[in-house]
């Protein structure tokens, strides 16, 4: 088993075109650096020095990982993550 | 260029109005390369804000994951600007991440006349494209 994380059309070019991907962790950081080994580049959208990126949203299954604990959020194998850009401008 | 059916535009111009002064969001989801829009979907604006919006993001998965298990696409993002023109600002491009998305905007600053434009925004770069009704829907 491993975690899936669905991955949204435009960071596609990270992973060879594929929607999902699957990693491994016990925390969402850890997921995150673990998919960074095989798609060099991705963790750099998803997260600055000062944490997740203001418009990507994450989600660990249903719920948005900001109203869990961030990038803390605990993640367990079966688990799925969701990355979507979020729409917003001015 | 985004072909559209008048009641789409009718639909998009009514939000706008409705949620006045405030911006108002949303999508229009067609079938996944068909660059056809079909199936509105109003969002809730988060921000609930004269100058910003962004999609309320447990709507989104949900919007998101009806659009995937449907094989759609979000075909038009639409949001209102309700002072100013109907042009994307340095936010809308900076934002801007759905790369086969027309991006529509409603300018609502004018209580009579409701101006629609629509844009490809890729990279930092808008372009503006010609909007073009179409007759019915298929």
């Amino acid at each position: 088993m491993a975690i899936e994380v669905r991955i949204p059309t435009i960071l596609r070019n990270l992973t060879d075109g594929a929607k999902a991907v699957d990693g491994k962790g016990g925390t969402l950081d850890e997921l995150f650096a673990d998919l960074e080994a095989r798609h060099p580049g991705l963790r750099a959208r998803l997260v600055d020095e000062k944490g997740l990126r203001r418009f990507v949203n994450v989600y660990l299954n249903d719920e948005d990982v900001r109203f869990l604990g961030g990038l803390g959020t605990v993640v367990a194998d079966g688990d799925t993550v969701t990355v979507l850009p979020a729409v917003a401008g001015g | 260029m985004l072909t559209i059916t008048q009641a789409l535009v009718d639909q998009m111009v009514a939000h706008a109005r409705a949620d006045h002064p405030d911006e108002a969001c949303g999508v229009i989801a067609g079938t996944y390369g068909s660059d056809r829009p079909e199936r509105f979907v109003a969002m809730t604006n988060a921000e609930r804000s004269p100058t910003f919006y962004r999609f309320d993001s447990l709507e989104q998965l949900k919007v998101w994951r009806e659009m995937d298990d449907r094989d759609e696409e979000p075909v038009v993002i639409y949001h209102s600007h309700t002072a100013t023109e109907a042009y994307p600002s340095r936010t809308d491009i900076a934002y801007a991440s759905e790369p086969n998305a027309h991006y529509v905007l409603v300018s609502t600053r004018d209580p009579e006349h409701a101006e629609l434009r629509s844009y490809r925004i890729l990279d930092g770069e808008v372009t503006e494209e010609e909007v073009v009704i179409s007759g019915s829907v298929m």
